[in-house]
C-alpha cells in the first residue's frame, strides 16, 4: 500500500448556483512537501482549500486529507491540521494577540510556546495589542502563528504573505522553509510567483476551477522556450526582417509598443544576431536583458494577460 | 532569538483544559466589552433603584409590604435575561458575522466545549450580577426570604431557556437583526413579560397567556421564593424547562456557524 498522501483530491467539483467554482480539479501532496496553488482571482483556490478544511461541502469528487474525510472525520482531523484563512485572523478581535495565541495553545495537547512563537513571527513587541488594533500585515503574522501553535502535521495557508511588507515576507518564507525542514506538509495559495518558485516542491496552476498546469517550478519554467531576450527600442521595428535573420526555432514579438521579446534557445549566437541586426537598422536596443523564462511568464501564458471581469 | 521547532506533535488537549481556557477568555471579553457591562451590570442596578421608587404602580394590593423585597427578585430575573439572552445573542451573532465561530471550527475545540465555555462565562457574569444586586439590595434594606436552592434552580433553568433562545436567534439571523431583536425583546419582556410590571396589573385573560413567557416564569418563580417564601414553584420551573427543551433542539438543528 502506498503511504497516505497529505492531501489527495480527485475530480473535485463545487458549484455556487450555476457557476462551477471548482470544476474537476485533481491534485496530490506527498507528506513533508510544499504545494503552491497558483491562479488568478476567483480561480477556485480558497474554495478548494476550504473544502479540504471541512468548512465547505463538495458537490462531487473525493477529497482525502491525511487519508481522512474532512467532514466525516472532522473531529479526528482538526487537531492534526493547521488553518490560516484568507479573510483575516478570525479570532476574538478584542483579545490581545498573546491571549488569543494562548487560547489556541490551550486547545492542543503539546502546543508550541506562545511567547516564543510570537517572537518567531515578529510580534513580540505587539503581544499585548488587541487583535483589532494590529496592522494588516501583523494580523497576517498572528494568523500564521495561530495556524502553527498546535504543532500540526499539515497546514493550509491561504495567501500567507498577502499584505506583508518585504521583510515580513522574507521572514515568513524562512519560517515556511523551517516548517518543511521539520517535516510539516504545506498547502499554500499565492499570487506571488516568486513565492511559489521559492517555496514550493510542486506548483498547481488553476484557472476557472481547473488545473491548467502542474509540476515543479523548474519543470513549469522549462516547458516551451528555454529563455528569452528582452529589449526596448522605438516601436514599429520591421520584425519580419529580424525574424528572417534569427536562427530556426527562434521568434520575436513586440509585446507592448517598443517592448520586444525574443524567444528561443538563448546562446551567444542569438544575442549577437539580435544586436547586429539592430546595429544594421541604426536602432539602439536599450535595457537589453537575457532572461530565464519566469513562472510569471508561464502563468500569464496559461491564464491570459487580460484582466478578468 | 531561539526559533521554535515545528516538528509535528498533534493532539487535542483534555476537554476540561479547553473548557477552562474558553470560559476564561469569554468571561474576560464580556467584562471588557462596555456594551455588555452596561447591559448586564449597570442597567439592572439603575433599574433596581428606579423601580424601587413608588412611581409607576403601587404594590400594596399584591400583599407586598416592602417594595424592595419585590423589586430585587424582579431585577434578578432581568439580570439573568440580560446576560443569558440579550448579551449572549448579540455577542454570538457578531462572532458569527466576523468569522470567529468559523475560525474556532478550524481548531481542535469541539463545538460542545465552545457552547459549554459560553455557558460558564454567562454563569460567571450572573454570579457578579447576583453579588452586585444583593449588595445594592442590602443597601436599600432588602431582606431575602425562601430557599436559596430553589433560587439557584430557577436561575439555572432560566439561563438554559434564555441561553438556548439567544443562541437560536444568533445562529439563524443576521448579526444586525439579532442586535435589534435581542434588545427589543429584552425591552418588551421587561415591561410586558412580567418582569418589572407584575402580571397582576394586566387584564386577567392577558396575564393567563403571558404567565407562560420565560421572563414571567423566572420573575414569578423568584418573587414567589424570595418575596413570599413560597414553596417550590413547579409550574414556573416546568415552563422554563419546556422553553429550553424546545429551543435546544431547534438551535442544534438550525444554528449556522458561518
Ligand atoms: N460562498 C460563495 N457563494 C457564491 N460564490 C462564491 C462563494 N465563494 C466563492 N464563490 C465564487 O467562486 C469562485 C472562486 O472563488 P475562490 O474564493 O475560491 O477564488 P480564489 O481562487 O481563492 O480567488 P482569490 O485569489 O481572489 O482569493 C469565484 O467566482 C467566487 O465569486
Ligand atoms: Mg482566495
Amino acid at each position: 500500500m502506498p503511504p497516505v498522501a497529505a492531501v489527495e483530491i480527485v475530480d473535485l467539483v463545487k458549484a455556487y448556483g450555476e457557476h462551477r467554482a471548482v470544476d474537476g480539479l485533481s491534485l496530490r501532496l506527498e507528506r513533508g512537501c510544499v504545494l503552491a496553488l497558483l491562479g488568478p482571482n476567483g480561480a477556485g483556490k480558497t474554495t478548494t482549500i476550504e473544502i479540504c478544511e471541512g468548512f465547505r461541502r463538495l458537490d462531487s469528487g473525493t477529497v482525502r486529507v491525511l487519508g481522512l474525510d474532512p467532514v466525516r472525520d472532522a473531529a479526528r482531523l482538526k487537531p492534526r491540521v493547521g488553518v490560516m484563512l484568507q479573510d483575516g485572523v478570525g479570532g476574538y478581535t478584542a483579545a490581545r494577540a498573546v491571549e488569543l495565541l494562548r487560547l489556541f495553545a490551550a486547545y492542543a495537547a503539546q502546543p508550541l510556546d506562545p511567547d516564543q512563537l510570537l517572537e518567531a513571527v515578529g510580534l513580540a513587541a505587539a503581544s499585548n495589542t488587541p487583535v483589532k488594533r494590529l496592522s494588516g500585515g501583523q494580523q497576517q503574522r498572528l494568523s500564521l502563528a495561530l495556524a502553527l501553535v498546535a504543532r500540526p502535521e499539515l497546514v493550509f495557508l491561504d495567501e500567507p504573505t498577502a499584505g506583508m511588507d518585504p521583510q515580513s515576507r522574507r521572514a515568513t518564507w524562512q519560517l515556511i522553509r523551517r516548517l518543511k525542514q521539520d517535516g510539516v506538509s504545506i498547502v499554500l495559495t499565492t499570487h506571488f510567483l516568486d513565492e511559489a518558485e521559492e517555496l514550493a516542491d510542486s506548483v498547481v496552476v488553476v484557472d476557472a476551477g481547473r488545473v491548467v498546469a502542474q509540476g515543479t517550478p523548474a519543470e513549469l519554467t522549462r516547458t516551451g522556450a528555454e529563455g528569452q531576450i528582452r529589449f526596448r527600442a522605438r516601436s514599429g521595428l520591421r520584425l519580419d526582417l529580424l525574424r528572417a535573420a534569427l536562427p530556426d526555432g527562434a521568434d520575436v514579438v513586440e509585446q507592448d509598443a517598443g517592448h520586444y521579446l525574443v524567444l528561443g534557445e538563448v546562446d551567444p549566437q542569438l544575442l549577437a544576431t539580435v544586436t547586429a541586426w539592430c546595429a544594421g537598422q541604426g536602432v539602439l536596443a536599450e535595457d537589453l536583458a537575457v532572461e530565464r523564462r519566469s513562472l510569471e511568464d508561464v502563468f500569464l501564458e496559461l491564464t491570459g494577460r487580460e484582466l478578468r471581469t | 532569538m531561539s526559533e521554535p521547532g515545528f516538528r509535528a506533535a498533534p493532539g487535542a488537549a483534555p476537554k476540561q483544559r479547553m473548557l477552562a481556557a474558553q470560559a476564561g477568555m469569554e468571561f474576560r471579553l464580556l467584562l471588557r466589552n462596555g456594551e455588555q457591562v452596561g447591559l448586564t451590570l449597570v442597567i439592572p442596578l439603575l433599574l433596581l433603584v428606579f423601580f424601587n421608587l413608588p412611581l409607576l404602580y403601587s404594590l400594596a394590593d399584591l400583599g407586598v409590604q416592602r417594595r424592595i423585597d419585590f423589586v430585587v427578585p424582579s431585577i434578578l430575573a432581568l439580570a439573568v435575561m440580560s446576560a443569558s439572552f440579550t448579551g449572549l445573542a448579540i455577542g454570538t451573532g457578531f462572532e458569527r458575522k466576523y468569522g470567529v465561530l468559523k475560525r474556532l471550527g478550524g481548531t481542535a475545540l469541539p463545538r460542545s466545549v465552545l457552547i459549554a465555555g459560553k455557558t460558564v462565562a454567562v454563569l460567571l457574569v450572573e454570579i457578579v450580577q447576583v453579588a452586585l444586586i444583593a449588595l445594592a439590595g442590602a443597601a436599600l434594606a432588602w431582606h431575602p426570604h425562601g430557599d436559596p436552592v430553589v433560587v439557584l434552580l430557577l436561575v439555572i433553568l432560566g439561563t438554559a431557556a434564555f441561553g438556548t433562545l439567544g443562541l437560536l436567534l444568533a445562529g439563524t439571523m443576521r448579526a444586525e437583526i439579532t442586535l435589534a431583536a435581542a434588545n427589543l425583546i429584552w425591552l418588551v419582556l421587561l415591561l410586558g413579560g412580567g418582569v418589572a410590571i407584575p402580571l397582576a396589573k394586566f387584564p386577567r385573560a392577558v396575564a393567563d397567556v403571558l404567565q407562560f413567557l420565560p421572563s414571567a416564569a423566572l420573575a414569578d418563580g423568584l418573587r414567589g421564593v424570595l418575596t413570599f417564601s413560597a414553596g417550590v414553584p413547579w409550574r414556573d420551573l416546568l415552563t422554563l424547562l419546556v422553553w429550553a427543551g424546545v429551543a435546544m433542539p431547534a438551535a442544534a438543528r438550525w444554528f449556522r456557524w458561518q
